[in-house]
């Protein structure tokens, strides 16, 4: 192949602006998508096209793992299965899909089976992805089909849905109807939307009629914090970065990558103009020239609903056509990080940067950025519709607010639970769970997904909210809820989050990039070494540049303090 | 790095402490001045810190976590504990980590990584490896030996990317970068290829940044304790400070000096081509041709040269009896037929001082101005354009003022690959914004970078030049007040250049009329604009007028005397500009003051004490025809001494200028090895490397630095210095030159004052302080002059003139017979003609073959595959070489090195001369190409 036909070939696939440096990953996901991996001489003749020396396109190329290079072009195109061995697939038996999978005769210079960390659809476990094809409750006989059948696209969502609205819905409690399981579910369209009050408080602000100042108030006065984790509150977000001389970007973080979460996907697949109004309001009030949807790789179904709704958006005038950019992430847990987001977003490595300055500061492309999680916006139209003391209103146990727990693992019906801030978990599980899975007793959870940590069953009734577990070592994160039972180890569940952080490192710092390695293999001993575990967990809680490696010795820490017999006198 | 305020002051506590500092001093920088002890492995001073080893964390309190020092800045009120049990704990915990990582568990280790800055911090804080952490270590066998200038160990890599910072953001190469994530980071050369197949092009900073030893030297390794010697690079003008690390009189490594041009950077070559100096050919004994050996030109197309045995050419002799030989020949001749049967080319290559001697040998003791160097195929059309229109030949801003200016615009150069020191801080100036214009036949390296890139046809510089004077004239983009205050003939030049429309010119220069008026549009807009060029522009036979345009374009646009603004031709040679300065030219005695001036010519004959001519004399190529083909037979040129120059490879015409060569009646050959030049030779005189001499050379930047000697030369072979003064004597020279180094310092002294003003402030004993001082200097006390002609040009008025130029494509333009356009140049690895570097055995092994370089469609068109071979022909001679298909290359064009005596670039080359400067066309000879079955043979030299 000589280079003058990679260069025809490679205008042909990417199309858009090889000049433009931050579309480096779209345009590495265009190579992807075409052969199911990257050719090495696509990647030279690619960077030669962008102004790049190839060593930067490798770099960033193979940082994210849902890109493969390979020294030559493919016969055929590559297909990656990828089976999850998160915790709550695991619990489900993703493990021994996995194994299985891989002693099936396949074409192994085709097909690769790989494990691979939560995709983000815990309430159907176990999952297996066939290239882009989500496999629900797989077994070897589904996924087999699925490959057979060449059914590597993700099925398409229609917007068909005629209503859906997450407030009837918390406020039907525990009687809210489960949230269908199902790949592809239909979506609220705009006119829909529209018909049920939407975009009508955007309209308003941009016409004047409400004020900016009104509904910035409005949100520095709820209970509303940041949904992803980091519990900022969203008020306050909003009066910092707009106190900073434009122009101003917004980065939408849809990289819900935290094992245990799946929320934002399940409002996404249904109900993306409630998201897209928030956004909008933001982008409005804050004074934001455009903005950034950052989506999780994995999120195939969605992310081809936000592209058919920002069109409609456009179509309907709504929209300036350049105003919303859709970046796919690739691969990378860390890039749920803000600002390694930002850095993804402008075509690099997702290694998160030092602060100080903070993102609201300097972010993308050194512009002060507003940086949420996809749900802190889904609820800004219904809290500037409502009102702040509407929002506040809810809550148990003396907190206010609520929260979208998504809960998998040991209990009967898994899924999105809206619900009071402030619920304890043996409330969540009875109320909304319809209870422990039959044969299961619960014997402990993780309240915050991997990050944290994992608390026994006698501690069962800790509210769940920010700042209520931190006495305990843990804290609320995404609100992603995994429940074990007595079948279930905690050290087994420590173990697999702290492979997932080893596999999901940057590996930017040495605390990092060594210790999560280090402190896995040392827990694999029948016997933990603590003194050892504890100097680890020490140092990268102390000195790791971001929160995955300040945060990934958490459950080890959980299981010393409360399971510690699993651990010092060999398995229980 | 933080920009440090000296004036506000802020004050924190630090250790218990209150200090006061400058606003925006680091962490670490403080701590340390206020003598703290802190690891840190990831920091490089002068570079971008990274903090990502996390070694250098220190408490600031109400931070949750603790900070890396390097990074953090000083802010009011800060209280910082650098020794807290906190920070202890975890800095103690960080260097087990990268002890293990590192593979420092207790197993051997190579002395690199024994003595690198991770062993030593280990040793400092007394870091044992832990036993679970030398359990985890896993053994990696990944070392990369594949180039020969350096070994990769990734087993010892702890990701710290100081290389990775020194190759993409300091030397900007664009070769090492992190692939992977987490645990499986590792450090690669481009797309994860090993360090031979990468484009790697071995400048070494990444060694030189290297803190464990992963990146390291191949055998030898430098000791703390060696012995150690400052000097300069002995091969391109950048000039570059380096430091030989010499044992048992050897020199095994050389590392990166902070000198003004450089800053610790270095090429291939400086770094690791140093070795030619040991090569085992090294001449050691002074040789006479023997009777029975007549001079046949013809030996030299001999595919194994290399092997040539010398001795059925000459026989040994003594000191004595060589230098009777050598000086007696010349005497003989000039005694006979007078003193224009004389000449003397002199070396861009040894010091000032050599320099200044060997004109002063040939002009006093010779008898003529026959006196020369390889400027002649260099700058000279250059230099002649610029003494003519400014009054100076030397640049009027330096290198590292490209990070001065908004643009940079480039044309006939290709600095990556001839000043690869000079092209970092180029690349350096556009990643901080300065924008670039390109202009060249082939698709340079630098020309990736540029915003504008013109891609001229070869020969055709005039046109374009002059279309971009037109736009910027019509256009009004001129700056009015500087032609009028600082510009002579502007009127008549403005009505010459109407004739050189963009539209007109497009056709001939092959550049679009829209792109040659953006290009125009931009430098004459910018605010600060400043103009490099090399070989391209000044090797034509319209060199002189090139460079004539490119002062105009300057000159109305005012882009002068200001940092950022001017123009710099760039020297190649590390000595060019201070063997032109010292007066080693035909035309001009130091200083360019003309011999043909009265004034001059009495003041150095009462000076020198000596009678002097006061013709100008002829130059390189002149003297090299008058030999065969004199205008009579008193004109005839019978006696040549030559001293560091090898014109048998580097003169145009090879076959002439060989044959020229051998049917003189007494050619005396000064050099280190026996070059193509002394083969042909009557007496050979050994003579010493840089490193063999102290000395001083002067650079592109006017900056005149010191060599001194780090090793003897070999048992046999003498200094030019001394050589030079030895012949003076047998021409009944009365020289006296006193003190160490065969009174070097004297010999400084003495032309410091024949140079006059431009020295004033340099004496030789503040180059043994400062080692590096630029010129003008005024007086002792002062730096001296980075910008130039500030408020007035040194011309007779004071101010510039404008010359107008007609377009004259090349001399003889390409046809049917000869249908192809032949540009010659130089590789990254190789010098010139060879004799160095071929000899240097890491620059051989890199770069062993001479390549003729072709575009694709053009091989295409012809059946000719990459590494086919083929036969070259011109109108002047032929040669067989291996193609390399390189799309860099212009269609209907062809790149040739003429470092290769296997295939002598210049038996293709013409010696149609510039008339002005006197320089050959090396960058345009018709040629024609075929295949051929006939297999070059290429066998180098003995390594």
């Amino acid at each position: 192949m000589t280079k003058q036909t990679i260069r025809k070939h490679i205008r042909q696939i990417v199309g858009g602006d090889l000049k433009t440096v931050d579309l480096l990953i779209e345009h590495l996901h265009r190579i992807n998508d075409h052969f199911g991996c990257l050719p090495k001489p696509y990647l030279a003749v690619l960077a030669e096209l962008m102004g790049k020396a190839s060593v930067e396109v490798y770099e960033v190329a193979s940082f994210y793992h849902h890109f493969a290079i390979v020294d030559q072009v493919p016969v055929d195109q590559r297909v990656t299965i990828r089976v999850c061995t998160s915790t709550s697939c695991c619990l489900a038996g993703g493990e021994e899909l996995h194994r299985e999978l891989q002693k099936m005769p396949l074409d192994q210079k085709r097909f690769i089976v790989e494990g691979a960390p939560c995709v983000g659809r815990c309430e159907q476990a176990p999952v297996a992805v066939v290239q882009q094809n989500p496999i629900p409750f797989a077994s070897i006989e589904t996924v087999l089909r699925a490959i057979e059948n060449q059914q590597f696209t993700h099925p398409k969502a229609l917007p068909e849905r005629p209503h859906f609205c997450p407030v009837e819905i918390v406020e039907s409690a525990a009687g809210q109807a489960p949230i269908e399981l199902t790949t592809h579910p239909s979506w609220v369209g705009l006119s829909q939307y529209e018909k049920y009050g939407g975009y009508t408080r955007v309209d308003a602000i941009r016409n004047g009629s409400v004020r900016h100042e009104v509904v910035m108030d409005m949100l520095e006065s709820s209970a509303l914090r940041g949904l992803g984790g980091a519990g900022f509150p969203v008020g306050k977000k909003w009066r910092i970065v707009s106190s900073h001389a434009g122009p101003r970007y917004m980065a939408v973080n849809l990289d819900e990558g935290e094992p245990g979460t799946f929320k934002d996907r399940t409002f996404l697949e249904r109900d993306p103009h409630r998201f897209l109004e928030g956004m909008l309001i933001a982008q409005e009030v804050v004074g934001v020239n455009r903005c950034y949807i950052y989506i999780r790789d994995e999120y195939h179904g969605c992310r081809q609903i936000l592209q058919d709704a920002l069109t409609e958006l456009v179509e309907a005038k709504f929209i300036e056509a350049d105003l919303v950019q859709i970046r796919r992430g690739a691969g990378a847990y860390i890039c749920g990080e803000e600002s390694a987001m930002i850095e993804s977003i402008e075509g690099k490595r997702g290694e998160p940067r030092h602060r100080p300055p903070y993102v609201a500061e300097v972010g993308l492309f050194g512009r002060p950025t507003l940086v949420h999680n996809f749900e802190s916006l889904y609820w800004v139209r219904d809290i500037t519709q409502r009102g702040a003391d509407w929002f506040d209103a809810f809550g148990r146990h003396d907190r206010r607010g609520l929260r979208s727990f998504s809960v998998s693992g040991r209990v009967k019906s898994p899924g999105v639970k809206i619900a009071p801030a402030g619920i304890s978990v043996v409330e969540l599980i009875q109320e909304y769970c319809g209870g422990m899975t039959d044969g299961h007793t619960f014997y402990g959870y993780m309240p915050g997904g991997a990050s944290g940590g994992i608390l026994p069953a006698d501690l069962g009734s800790v509210p769940l909210d920010f700042d209520t577990l931190q006495p305990y070592g843990c804290f609320i994160g995404s609100a992603a809820v995994v429940v074990l039972s007595e079948a279930d180890r905690a050290r087994d569940a420590a173990l697999n989050v702290m492979q997932f952080f080893q596999h999901e490192s940057c590996g930017q710092c040495t605390p990092c990039r060594v210790g999560c390695g280090a402190s896995a293999q040392l827990m694999q001993d029948r016997t933990w070494d603590l003194k050892a575990l504890g100097d680890l967990g020490n140092v990268m809680r102390e000195t790791s540049i971001c929160g995955l490696g300040q945060a990934a010795p958490n459950a080890v820490a959980c299981v010393e303090r409360y399971f510690n017999s699993e651990v010092t006198n060999g398995p229980r | 790095m933080a920009h440090v305020d000296t004036v506000n002051l802020v004050r924190f506590v630090l250790n218990g402490q209150e200090v006061d500092v400058p606003d925006g001093s680091t962490l670490l920088a403080v701590a340390r001045d206020q003598g703290c002890t802190i690891p840190a492995l990831c920091y490089r001073e002068g570079c971008r810190p990274d903090g990502n080893c996390r070694a250098c964390v220190v408490d600031i309190e109400n931070e949750r976590v603790l900070a890396p020092s390097c990074r953090r800045t000083v802010t009011e009120g800060m209280v910082v504990w650098t020794d807290s049990d906190r920070v202890q704990r975890s800095r103690k915990m960080v260097l087990n980590l990268l002890a293990m990582e590192g593979g420092r568990i207790g197993l051997p280790v190579n002395e690199a990584v024994a003595e690198s800055e991770l062993s030593q911090w280990l040793h400092t804080f007394g870091i044992q490896p832990s036993s679970y952490l030398s359990r985890l270590h896993q053994q990696s066998d990944a070392i990369d030996q594949s180039h020969p200038a350096f070994t990769f160990d990734a087993s010892t890599c702890i990701n710290c990317d100081r290389c990775v910072r020194a190759c993409q953001e300091e030397q900007v190469n664009g070769v090492i970068g992190v692939s992977g994530r987490g645990a499986d980071t590792q450090i690669i050369f481009g797309l994860d290829d090993r360090v031979i197949d990468s484009p790697c092009v071995a400048c070494g900073e990444c060694v030189q940044a290297c803190p464990t030893g992963a990146l390291r030297l191949p055998e030898m390794v430098v000791k703390q304790s060696q012995h150690k010697v400052d000097s300069v690079c002995p091969y391109c003008g950048v000039g570059c400070a380096l430091t030989f690390a010499v044992e048992a009189n050897q020199i095994i490594a050389v590392e990166g000096r902070d000198g003004p041009a450089n800053h610790q950077r270095l090429c291939v070559k400086g770094r690791f081509g140093f070795n030619y100096i040991a090569n085992p050919n090294r001449l050691t004994q002074p040789l006479i041709r023997r009777h029975d050996a007549p001079k046949n030109p013809e030996i030299l197309s001999q595919a194994d040269l290399g092997q040539f045995d010398w001795r059925t050419l000459f026989r040994e002799a003594t000191w004595e009896e060589a230098l009777d030989a050598a000086a007696g020949g010349l005497r003989r001749i000039r005694d006979q037929h007078g003193p224009n049967a004389l000449a003397g080319f002199g070396s861009a290559k040894c010091s000032n001082e050599e320099a200044y001697l060997f004109q002063k040998l040939v002009r006093t003791g010779f008898g003529s101005n026959h006196v020369d160097h390889c400027t002649r195929l260099c700058h000279a059309s250059s230099v002649a354009a610029l003494l003519e229109c400014i009054g100076s030949g030397a640049v009027s801003n330096q290198v590292q003022d490209v990070l001065h200016a908004d643009v940079a615009f480039l044309i006939g150069c290709n600095p990556t690959v001839n000043h690869p020191v000079a092209a970092t801080w180029m690349k350096n100036a556009i990643n901080q914004g300065t924008t670039l214009i390109v202009a060249d036949p082939r698709v340079t390296e630098i020309s990736r970078y540029a915003t504008d890139f013109l891609q001229i046809k070869p020969g055709s510089d005039i046109a374009l030049i002059n279309a971009m004077l037109y736009v910027i004239l019509n256009q009004k983009l001129v700056d009015q007040e500087f032609i009028e205050t600082r510009v002579d003939g502007f009127a008549e030049f403005k009505k010459h250049i109407q004739l050189f429309s963009p539209e007109m010119m497009a056709p001939i220069c092959g550049v679009p009329s829209e792109e040659i008026v953006s290009a125009a549009t931009r430098y004459a807009t910018a605010e600060r604009a400043m103009i490099f060029w090399g070989m391209g522009v000044s090797q034509h036979t319209h060199g002189t007028d090139n460079v004539r345009a490119l002062i105009a374009l300057a000159g109305i646009t005012g882009q002068f005397g200001r940092p950022g603004t001017g123009l710099h031709p760039l020297r190649g040679q590390n000595n060019v500009q201070g063997a032109s300065d010292a007066g080693l030219i035909p035309m001009m005695f130091p200083n360019y003051q003309p011999v043909t001036d009265p004034d001059a010519h009495d003041w150095f004959e009462t000076f020198w004490g000596h009678s002097l001519c006061s013709q100008a004399g002829l130059t390189v190529v002149e003297i090299m025809s008058r030999v065969e083909h004199p205008d009579s037979e008193k004109e005839r040129m019978r006696g040549l001494y030559v001293m560091g120059e090898n014109p048998a490879m580097s003169d145009p015409d090879l076959t002439h200028a060989r044959s020229a060569l051998a049917h003189l009646e007494h050619l005396v050959v000064q050099d280190i090895f026996l070059t193509e030049t002394a083969l042909l030779a009557d007496v050979v005189l050994p003579a010493s490397a840089w490193p063999e001499k102290t000395g001083t050379v002067t650079n592109t930047d006017r900056m005149v630095q010191l060599g001194r000697i780090a090793v003897q030369p070999p048992r046999g072979a003498q200094a030019d210095l001394w050589i030079i003064q030895q012949l003076a004597t047998r021409f009944d020279l009365n020289w006296c030159y006193t003190g160490e180094y065969h009174g070097v310092g004297a010999v400084f002294e003495e032309m410091r004052t024949a140079m006059g003003a431009p020295f004033s402030g340099i004496s030789w004993q503040r180059l043994q302080e400062e080692q590096s001082v630029v010129y003008p200097c005024a007086s002792e006390g002062e730096a001296g002059q980075g910008v130039v002609f500030i408020d007035r040009f040194p011309t007779a008025s004071g101010r510039m003139r404008l010359v107008p130029t007609e377009y004259k494509g090349p001399t003889v333009s390409v046809d049917p017979e000869y249908p192809m356009a032949m540009i010659t140049g130089r590789v990254l690895e190789h010098w010139h003609t060879g004799s160095m570097t071929r000899r240097a055995p890491v620059l051989h092994q890199i770069n062993p073959i001479p390549l003729i370089s072709m575009h694709p469609q053009d091989a295409e068109s012809m059946d000719i595959k990459n590494d086919d071979a083929v036969l070259i022909r011109s109108r002047q001679g032929e040669l067989a070489a291996q193609v390399r298909i390189d799309e860099a290359i212009a269609v209907g064009s062809l790149f040739m090195p003429f470092a290769f005596y296997e295939a002598a670039a210049n038996m293709l080359t013409s010696d149609a001369l510039d008339p002005t400067g006197k320089i050959p066309e090396f960058k345009h000879t018709p040629v024609s190409i075929e295949k051929t079955t006939m297999r070059p043979v290429c066998s180098g030299y003995s390594v």
